[in-house]
């Protein structure tokens, strides 16, 4: 059994293994064999949801995960292994869009679009949501330990600038969303970061980075669980879910604003199964399957049906939906092209090296 | 000499029959992969997905900056504490081993193949959990720590900042690659013969002049082999220093990786890759001229 696994290690990095999947089997290319292939991210689709669906549906789901949208990206460059249903985050649905990668949706076949935010039913990066249809959204923000800091640490400067809390600060290691915030704490947009701007970027978080423990690989949250770290750059799901067995734990948004994220439904060019995967994703867009899904990871829900079928410790809880002031600020990222991403990754290897 | 000659050709189709698959295995799943690869780093991006192989030297003139040698010196400085490390600790075991009863020595040898029956990724998280600031290593010293301080009135335990260190990127390393030197080791002591041993306590040598006259120059291929397959997987280790690591840990390569996913630049990570297989060839050629020098001076008495 340790074969597939190690592969799965190396492929997917922090990935546990899981890229025994899809590949070895027939695949029907219009049979549509009662079976679905979802690639996703990790914890973030209840087992009892799959479960339900195939109580539904009779329609089987294996699970692959992949740890960041960069592995999924690379995963699916080189051809569709057989995946029905991905899902990208914004930014990534632009990408995967721009390289042919993904199908457009059939809408008349998704009724429960109806069930979305209006907000969520247009996205500047995939106008008239011919590709993606929005499955949560989410927010980087400080989750923190409340008993170990002095009120509420509501600015980036406690991370990226300043040494009250010294050595116990984590970082993300993700390139672009570490340029993107400290970009943003300098007082600038999250987008089209300039190379000066990235330069001044990489020069505070060299200064920083003695009072910084760690750059994680979004295990921020089991960091600060385990009382290596006090604060951390995290998303906002991933700190609610602990926060719900750790009631010292707690998350803000600082006052800067934040990047913004949606991670969307698509279906993959190649997708052998496009009717299951349809069927799929209007199922996760039904108002008691979204309440059920967002009782479990407590993201942010763009389902409205969902939303109101919510009890308030989730619809109040401000890690899950942050202050309408901070919201105003922040920014989702756009895809900024080849020559920025090899620009943010050199300044991140400069700064890692330092 | 013709007896030879003729066997070897009787001989051959067989041996053509056995060697063919595993030979075509590794052209389709190995040399040509890798030849894919070779190309792309002489190749330049010309859209998200697709690479145009033009033959440039841009990406090693590239991988060839102090930036990224800085980073490769960096990774052969752990690699080889890692190698040295495993070799101090392995010697001994391997030499307990070779001199354990017949009946005790299939289970010391199962006892140090005993941890590939777990993945390597989950062997790393249980050492996070070892050297954690709240871990099971700080707990020990505390529980030695505090009831001695107690008594004699000095300070209660400080725990140690072990994890998200060089150290504990070092000692992640040790433990995986530990095995993959007492094997060779182990092999090479097996086969020395017991005889000149005695021979050489007899004839006056002490144990320690036995030790480093004959024990270790006989058993040189064994350590060889086993410094050059600790040394090259250390080398390009990057589960590790990712988990263990801290801010300034980073090794070869994570920066490879990071080409491959978020930089999206697989040529410049195809020439950073093939640069660490040249070295990685080097180690190899110096390790069969070694080998080969070793086997003549034994040859000629």
């Amino acid at each position: 059994m340790p074969e597939p696994t190690r592969r799965g290690v190396l492929a997917g990095g922090v990935g546990l293994g899981l890229a025994a999947c899809s590949t070895t089997r027939p695949l029907a290319v219009n049979g549509e064999e009662p079976r679905l292939n979802l690639y996703t991210w990790d914890t973030y689709t209840p087992p009892a949801t799959l479960a339900a669906f195939e109580r539904a549906t009779g329609i089987k789901v294996k699970v692959s995960l992949y740890g960041n949208n960069d592995e999924l990206f690379a995963k699916l460059r080189s051809g569709n292994p057989g995946f029905d249903v991905v899902v990208p985050s914004n930014e990534f649905v632009t990408r995967m869009r721009v390289s042919h990668m993904l199908e457009p949706l059939d809408h008349a076949s998704i009724p429960n679009i109806t069930n979305l935010l209006p907000a969520f039913r247009d996205a500047p990066f995939d106008p008239g949501r011919r590709y993606s249809l929005p499955y949560t959204w989410l927010v980087l923000g400080i989750g923190f330990r409340k008993s170990a800091v002095d009120g509420v640490p509501d600015s980036w400067k406690w991370l990226f600038d300043s040494d009250r809390y010294a050595g116990r600060i984590g970082l993300f290691a993700e390139a672009d969303d570490l340029i993107r915030l400290g970009a943003k704490y300098l007082g600038h947009s999250v987008n089209h970061v300039t190379p000066a701007v990235t330069a001044q970027v990489e020069a505070m978080l060299i200064r920083q980075k003695p009072f910084v423990k760690v750059f994680h690989h979004d295990e921020g949250q089991d960091l600060l669980v385990s009382r290596e770290i006090d604060l951390v750059v995290e998303y906002n799901g991933d700190i609610a879910q602990v926060m719900a067995e750790d009631p010292d734990l707690d998350f803000v948004v600082p006052r800067e604003g934040t990047l913004l994220n949606s991670d969307s439904l698509c279906i993959p060019v190649g997708a052998p199964r496009r009717g299951n995967a349809h069927r799929f994703i209007d199922f996760m867009l039904d108002a008691h399957v979204g309440a059920n899904v967002a009782a479990a990871i407590r993201y942010p829900t763009p389902n409205a049906a969902a939303l109101a079928l919510m009890p308030a410790d989730y619809r109040d809880n401000h890690a899950i939906f942050p202050p309408a002031d901070r919201m105003a600020n922040s920014e989702y990222g756009d895809y900024e092209g080849m020559a920025h991403a090899q620009m943010v990754d050199e300044a991140v290897t400069r700064i890692f090296v330092a | 000499m013709t007896a030879g000659v003729t066997a070897g050709t009787a001989a051959r189709g067989p041996f053509a029959l056995v060697a063919a698959p595993p030979l075509l295995w590794l052209l389709a799943f190995f040399l040509v992969p890798l030849a894919v690869i070779w190309g792309y780093s002489f190749g330049h991006n010309t859209s998200l997905v697709s690479i145009d192989v033009t033959g440039t030297w841009a990406n090693y003139a590239r991988a060839l900056q102090p930036l990224y040698l800085g980073i490769i010196v960096k990774s052969f400085w752990f690699a080889a504490l890692t190698t040295l490390a495993c070799l101090i600790l392995g010697f001994p075991v391997a030499v307990a081993i070779t001199f354990a009863s017949d009946r005790l020595k299939p289970w010391l040898l199962l006892a140090i193949m005993l941890p590939f029956w777990t993945n390597l990724l989950i062997r790393t998280y249980a050492l996070m959990a070892v050297l954690r600031t709240e871990g099971y290593l700080n707990w020990l010293l505390a529980a030695f720590w505090n009831p001695l301080a107690h008594l004699a009135g000095g300070p209660a335990f400080v725990p140690l900042g072990l994890l998200h260190t060089d150290f504990a990127v070092v000692f992640g390393l040790v433990y995986v690659q530990l095995p993959f030197m007492v094997l060779p080791l182990y092999a090479a002591l097996d086969r020395l013969d017991r005889s000149l041993l005695e021979a050489s306590l007899d004839l006056g040598a002490g144990q320690l002049t036995t030790f480093a006259r004959v024990v270790v120059p006989l058993a040189l291929p064994g350590i060889v082999s086993g410094i050059v397959v600790t040394l090259i997987p250390s080398l390009g280790a990057y589960l590790t220093p990712d988990l263990l690591g801290g801010t300034s840990s980073l090794m070869i390569a994570n920066v490879i990786e990071r080409q491959f996913k978020s930089a999206n630049d697989w040529p410049f990570g195809a020439a950073l890759s093939f640069l660490l297989m040249y070295l990685t060839f080097a180690a190899i050629l110096a390790q069969a001229m070694l080998a080969r020098r070793h086997e003549r001076r034994h040859a000629h008495g």
